[in-house]
């Protein structure tokens, strides 16, 4: 998963821009660290199989809308963890493992 | 103050209708005029959308206007008391004189209602949200009805109490969907189909056919006219977002600032207010809302006191897609006392908030009897 960060005001931002919209400045690309807290989730029961759809909180700033397996029981502010290579990418709880 | 004000109101059929769009347009059009004592050929100013990529233009084609002033802003349900904001600049501009702002849909006879929504292609919600499938709009409202419980100890019990009240109100409104169907118990929420967690079927508004229209003029010519003239205090708006992962706070909507500017604008306070009508898509947005314009502190919204959503609002008396129109339809009744069993006594004066998508858009009018 990749963030953009801005040369000048040094903040973060998802998804990407051609600026950034703290302060109009240049961005690079960064990986994000994969790590954060669910800000709030939601379990869609109107599909064959329910999934659980959430924001997370990055731990550099920005809100991702993701999905959340292998955690039967979400709860908001729980700390996950990004699941390397899955893609679209989607996090799983964060046992501190 | 701003001079300008209501001057008549109407709803087109309601429920399930089998009429088309336009035949709805032109019943809640025809209504509100005659209950002005107005006629067509006085409209020289025309809002609505919903019908077509040239809402206005199409609507005053069918009606046989050429009005001198059109809005066909579309911003969702908060559209409608943000029409009335620029109705009543148009008007004190000289622009037009007489504004009549409209609003019909379908949905329920066409079955054309998508638990999906619209992703429209090329926008970055189609990029990175798109592919983990959320609902639109209900698993956005569900993301912040799962916080607000969170955030307040609270559970799904405490939200069903606003759907059961809805229902309570509608039985007090004949033409409600519910009307005549008696209560609904907590009991009964929980245990309808869940659909995004913790939002079930009935914590969310109804799908109907609906709509209806509001005539504006100058506060001077409306005394000169056959209802008593409801005035235009103040108008607030805010836009905040479309994206479901933008704002930083889900309990902190644009209704903060919507209301804060309306108040600011009409020199009043909710104290103030004797009814509101505030835009119910689901069952969170009410306790929600009433904290953010400032009827209740944070996490207290739920045990509110301020008269609301006096006719069942869109969880029990009507949603054709976009409720705001109709939000202004009942403030506009309620401040005439016209009411029968559900009339706020005395009510003066009455605040109308309308949401647009995923609380993307917000927009408040404060209205005052003129008596």
């Amino acid at each position: 998963m990749m963030l953009q960060h801005c040369t000048k005001c040094r903040k973060y931002q998802f998804y990407p821009r051609p600026i950034c919209t703290a302060c109009g400045g240049n961005t690079h690309d960064v990986a994000a660290s994969g790590t954060g807290t669910v800000d709030s989730f939601t379990i869609v029961h109107r599909a064959e199989e329910p999934y659980t759809l959430a924001r997370v909180r990055l731990t550099e700033g920005p809100i991702v809308l993701t999905h959340l397996i292998d955690t039967p029981d979400p709860r908001c502010d729980q700390p996950v963890r990004l699941v390397p290579g899955s893609e679209p990418p989607v996090f799983r709880r964060d046992d501190g493992l | 103050m701003t001079g300008v004000a209501i001057v008549g109101a109407a709803e087109c059929d309601l429920g399930r209708t089998g009429r088309s769009i336009l035949e709805l347009q032109t019943q809640a059009v025809t209504r509100a005029l005659a209950d002005a004592g107005l006629h067509l050929r006085d409209v020289d100013g025309l809002a609505t959308n919903g019908i077509s990529r040239f809402s206005a233009t199409q609507l005053a084609d069918y009606l046989g206007l050429q009005p001198a002033w059109c809005d066909s802003t579309f911003a969702g349900g908060a559209v409608f008391p943000m029409y009335v904001a620029r109705a009543a600049q148009a008007i004190t501009a000289g622009q037009c004189s007489t504004v009549v702002i409209s609003y019909a849909n379908d949905q329920r006879s066409a079955r054309s209602r998508k638990l999906t929504g619209i992703v429209e292609e090329g926008t970055p919600e189609a990029a990175f949200e798109a592919p983990y499938r959320p609902l639109y709009p209900i698993s956005y409202y569900a993301m912040v009805a799962q916080r607000y419980l969170h955030t307040y100890g609270l559970d799904r019990a405490g939200l069903a109490i606003v759907a059961v009240a809805a229902r309570e109100r509608a039985q007090r409104n004949p033409v409600a969907w519910t009307y005549g169907k008696g209560p609904l118990t907590v009991d009964e929420v929980l245990a309808a189909p869940m659909i995004s967690t913790p939002l079930g079927a009935l914590d969310c508004c109804l799908v109907t056919d609906g709509g209806g229209a509001i005539v504006l003029t100058s506060l001077a010519r409306a005394r000169d006219l056959r209802r008593p003239p409801v005035e235009v205090l103040g108008y607030g708006e805010a836009i905040t977002h479309t994206g479901m992962a933008t704002a930083p706070d889900l309990l902190r909507t644009g209704a903060i600032d919507s209301g804060r500017r309306a108040f600011a604008r009409a020199g009043m306070r909710p104290a103030d207010i004797d009814v509101v009508q505030l835009y119910d898509s689901f069952t969170i947005s009410v306790p929600l809302g009433l904290e953010a314009l400032g009827f209740a502190a944070p996490g207290e919204g739920l045990a509110a006191t301020v008269p609301h959503n006096t006719g069942g609002g869109g969880l029990a008396y009507c949603h054709p897609g976009q409720l705001g129109v109709l939000l202004l339809v009942e403030a506009v009744r309620q401040l005439r006392g016209e009411c029968g069993d559900r009339q706020v006594p005395g009510a003066r004066t009455a605040l109308v908030h309308g949401t647009g998508g995923i609380f993307s858009s917000h927009a408040t009018v404060i209205l005052e009897a003129d008596r």
